[in-house]
């Protein structure tokens, strides 16, 4: 959710019970302000919270002018002093699938892993107990990215791609209309396009290149892992992920207003098929 | 439509004549000498390519193209189309000069052109006169026009008859080079065969331009064409600067008549009809009147204030939207109107797929519970039946030993899991639902289960260990297990009640009910933080037989009893259980079960800036989505989730039953092998000692054997 409409915001999401204190607001409000003027962000997304045992964690996110580009991460613990996370590689997410559980609420907590692995000695090959430590600063950089790129939600028309490859925010997009909002073809993936490429010229033929620049969420996998909700009346639409449980996409048709906001244990929900 | 193309046609020619005389010269000097038998076919196509192109409004060639769209545009005021023609392409011109000059004198033409032509010379008379002189000089260029036509015929087929004003700068360059190739090198491009993406997108952007605006019934294209019509006639001095007012000129001057008789139906939106509903709710008040505010007052207490406890889950960053919460007030507020209640609570809520649940806890006052008949009498009656069929020796053929395993009773209402009742609504406003009670094997198979509720509750639950029941017997079920686990209580605000705690001693964990402590001073909000010991579970644990209270399975069948009593090795059978213990009541959740190293708890202070007025926030993590508040003195739960419990480990469905051992080979299954003739003659020899004293009974065996056999 932007960070400028964050009060809107807060309250539109409030429908699956993950709202903000009042000082936690009350300080988002005025530090994102500033972590927007340090990092010299065009735009500031307030991306949600990951719980963890003994703290949470606050991540807020920097985006450039060009809204598909890498977007830089941030996390707090107090909403105050926010601190920038590496970028997420491939590397790191290997490492880190073999932690699961909940997040501690410290960085610098170490998760051990132990694994085998074969050594050779000369020409005999025996397994050797090997002691990984994982750091929890890595494990929520990978978790972060993977949210992002799993269910980041954005509808369609909010975005357009100029004639010269940034993409920009549409400023004439007035919402999507009701019909389109109970759609779930209306709502893109926020982020680059993965599966475009692999569609068929006939499936192709029917989009708009400036706006159908991104992966629709229709064809996700398994199907049905989002729940889409009209709710008060049909003021509101509520898109929830089942797959990462916590992710919730709100939209009001014929405005605006829309945003994604990630309140959950960071895990993923692996059990979806059983639970359909 | 033949004349009007034609004579657009003609005007444009005029037009380009005007502008591109040096081209006459180039373009004559180029051409080949006509062949005289070619031009009258030549002739006859072009009237036919005319006729076509009125018709179907197909443009046969570049140049025809811009008379056809502009045709379309507006007829003969807009001229518009031109201004890009001479500016950015002067090539094409001469050509469609010729070719439509010629076909003006061509005997094919000559019946329409006369009368066309005429009309014309208001607007363009001086023109007129060059052109027609042009006209007659140009006439040698024919031998050009089959080539061209040829050339252009099947890829004007392929974009239908639109034109777009922004792009014909391009594709009229396009239109040039082909020309212009075409000139110097008559073979036909095969590529041109295919409609190109330039086309599409063409057409893409023609179909959007030509899209009606619901609100006015324009649409874009002919708004453009009406103002580049009005420019073109009026001819201001800085129509550039103009062009807003001319715009707005021109859609004032649109004389609209509304054709459509059909009144519009006003839509009814789900929003209205919620709103609807939802007006009741706030209307409630009024419509009681007055005479009953004293009777409500005495009966108020038995709604809570949600509000209040809104106000201090909002610090602790859990809850549901200001205004949601007020509407579920008063919903809660009309549930206590309706029901006979003694105590109300807002339980939580729970997230489905298609719609989510508002779930009220209620207590019906003593009395007056809506007593219900159960499908599981009927369940029960079935199974005796089928004892008894067991009974009867007669039959001859063994029956199924199997027995269902013992049906466990639900426990009574106001007791163990079954002590609340529960009403859901999928929102507020939305007539409150209540849910079955509980029985002991829908909570044990809950337990073996994970699914998400969809919103509905008579949706069926269909699940590998089958669900007995529906939707709202799992979310009953969850319901029961989440408030097991995670209602709990500053330590002493409840005491057990004493007469009660006597009554129930029989029960081996004894006390069962509890009071509000009314010496309760309040615990430091730092102490309720700091040890999870000063937190006690206030509802019952449920045991792994699915009830609050044990319930001994085998003591109901009396006659099995007795035979056990007597075999003492029954004990080892899988049927026999031993009691299964819990923890009691009011027991700290210190004690609650570690999950995986993962510590069930987690606490923490709203606030650490004003720690003076925070208040002690406990969370869930066996249950996420469970909070519970104290401020010292108060304390609420609230549940707000998808309703499943944590693991670390992904859901694993529960193991296929044992498979049931075959009867064990022993003396009753084998058999032995048929008498040899030795034994049997050593019987006979054997008999024959013995069968002088007992003759006579042998006699009559063998009688009955001869009777056998007839029988036989």
């Amino acid at each position: 959710m932007d960070a400028e409409s964050l009060l809107l915001s807060l309250e539109l999401a409030s429908g699956s019970g993950q709202g903000l204190s009042p000082d936690r607001r009350a300080s988002l409000l005025t530090s994102l302000l500033l972590v927007k003027r340090d990092y010299r962000y065009h735009r500031v997304l307030f991306w949600g919270r990951i719980l963890g045992i003994i703290a949470d964690y606050y991540i807020a996110q920097g985006l450039s002018e060009d809204q598909l580009a890498p977007r830089k991460t941030l996390y707090s613990l107090n909403c105050m002093e926010w601190s920038l996370l590496p970028p997420a590689t491939e590397e790191m997410a290997l490492q880190t699938s073999v932690v699961t559980g909940r997040f501690m609420g410290d960085p610098s907590h170490e998760y051990e892993h132990t694994e085998m692995q074969k050594v050779k000695d000369g020409e005999k090959v025996f397994e050797e107990e090997v002691v990984v430590q994982i750091k929890e600063e890595t494990r929520l950089v990978s978790i972060i990215d993977q949210i992002d790129k799993a269910v980041a939600v954005i509808p369609r028309g909010a975005l357009f791609k100029t004639p010269l490859g940034p993409i920009h925010v549409n400023r004439t997009f007035e919402g999507l209309s009701l019909s389109e909002a109970k759609k779930l073809s209306s709502y893109f993936h926020f982020r680059e396009p993965v599966e475009l490429k692999n569609k068929t010229l006939l499936e192709k033929a029917d989009l708009d290149p400036s706006l159908d620049f991104m992966d629709s969420l229709e064809h996700d996998i398994p199907k049905g892992s989002w729940s889409i909700q009209m709710e008060r009346g049909n003021a509101l639409v509520v898109l929830r992920s089942l797959l990462w449980p916590g992710l919730t996409f709100y939209h009001a048709p014929r405005t605006k207003n829309c945003g994604y906001i990630y309140v959950g244990t960071g895990e993923k929900n692996i059990d979806l098929p059983f639970m359909l | 439509m033949e004349d009007v193309a034609s004579l657009n046609q003609e005007k444009e020619n005029q037009e380009l004549e005007e502008v591109v005389p040096p081209w006459e010269d180039m373009t004559a000097v180029s051409s080949k000498d006509p062949e005289p038998e070619l031009l009258q076919p030549f002739e006859s196509e072009l009237g036919m390519e005319s006729e076509s192109q009125g018709r179907s409004s197909t443009p046969p060639s570049p140049q025809a193209t811009v008379g056809t769209s502009l045709d379309e545009v507006a007829g003969p005021g807009a001229l518009s189309p031109h201004f890009p023609l001479k500016e950015g392409s002067s090539m094409p011109s001469p050509l469609a000069l010729d070719r439509q000059d010629f076909a003006a004198p061509s005997p094919a033409q000559s019946d329409k052109k006369p009368s066309v032509i005429p009309e014309s010379v208001p607007q363009h008379s001086d023109h007129l006169e060059q052109s027609s002189d042009a006209m007659k000089e140009n006439t040698f260029q024919q031998s050009q026009l089959p080539e061209l036509h040829l050339f252009e015929e099947p890829r004007e087929a392929g974009h239908n008859n639109f034109k777009q004003k922004e792009l014909r700068f391009d594709f009229l360059e396009e239109e040039d080079s082909n020309s212009y190739y075409d000139l110097s090198q008559p073979e036909p491009g095969a590529c041109e065969l295919v409609p190109s993406m330039l086309d599409i997108a063409i057409q893409n952007a023609k179909a959007y331009l030509l899209k009606t605006s619901s609100s006015s019934g324009l649409n874009l294209y002919d708004h453009l064409s009406n103002m580049l019509t009005r420019i073109l006639d009026e001819r201001p001095e800085n129509a550039v600067d103009i062009i807003e007012n001319i715009s707005q000129d021109v859609k004032m001057a649109h004389f609209s008549k509304k054709l459509d008789t059909l009144q519009n139906e006003n839509e009814m939106l789900p929003a209205y009809e919620i709103a609807e509903k939802q007006k009741a709710l706030f209307l409630q008040g009024n419509l009681e009147g007055a005479d009953q505010e004293l009777e409500e007052e005495i009966v108020e207490n038995c709604l809570p204030n949600v509000m209040e406890s809104a106000f201090y889950f909002e610090q602790a960053g859990v809850g549901l939207g200001t205004d949601e919460t007020y509407r579920i007030f008063l919903a809660l507020k009309q549930l206590t109107d309706t029901h006979p209640i003694h105590k109300c609570r807002f339980w939580g809520k729970i997230l489905g797929m298609e719609m989510n649940y508002i779930v009220a806890e209620v207590e019906f006052r003593e009395g007056e519970d809506e007593e219900e008949v159960e499908e599981e009498d009927v369940v029960e009656e079935r199974d005796n039946g089928e004892s008894e069929a067991g009974e009867d020796d007669e039959d001859e053929l063994p029956r199924s030993f199997h027995k269902a395993p013992q049906a466990i009773p639900k426990e009574e209402s106001r007791m163990g899991t079954n002590k609340y009742v529960y009403f859901v609504c999928n929102e507020p406003g939305r007539p409150w639902v209540k849910l079955p009670s509980v029985t002991p094997a829908q909570i044990v198979i809950a337990r073996k289960i994970k699914k998400f509720f969809t919103g509905r509750l008579d949706a069926p639950i269909i699940s590998y260990p089958p669900f007995p029941g529906n939707e709202s017997n799992y979310l009953r079920a969850q319901i029961a297990r989440i408030s097991a686990g995670t209602h709990v209580s500053p330590l002493g605000f409840y005491q057990f009640g004493e007469e009660e705690g006597e009554e129930e001693e029989e029960v081996e964990s004894g006390r069962d009910s509890f009071e509000e402590n009314p010496d309760f001073e309040g615990i430091q909000v730092v102490d309720l933080v700091e040890s999870l010991s000063n937190w006690v579970h206030h509802v019952q644990h449920i045991l792994p037989q699915g009830r609050c209270n044990w319930f001994n399975p085998i003591q109901k069948s009396e006659e099995e009893e007795e035979e056990e009593d007597e075999e003492e090795e029954e004990k080892e059978d899988p049927d026999y259980f031993e009691q299964e213990v819990g923890p009691p009541l009011l027991t700290p959740i210190s004690e609650d079960l570690e999950i995986q190293n993962i510590p069930p708890w987690t606490t923490r202070l709203s606030s650490n800036l004003i720690p003076q007025y925070a208040i002690a926030v406990l969370r869930s993590n066996l249950w996420p989505g469970a909070y519970a508040f104290s401020n010292g003195k108060k304390f609420e739960n609230f549940y707000v989730g998808w309703g499943h419990k944590y693991s670390p480990d992904n859901y694993t469905p529960p193991a296929p039953p044992a498979v049931q051992q075959e009867y064990p080979s022993g003396p009753e299954i084998t058999e032995m092998d048929d008498p040899s003739v030795e034994e049997e003659q050593a019987f006979r020899a054997a008999q024959a000692a013995t069968e002088l004293p007992v003759e006579e009974n042998e006699e009559t065996e063998e009688e009955e054997d001869e009777e056998d056999d007839y029988d036989q």
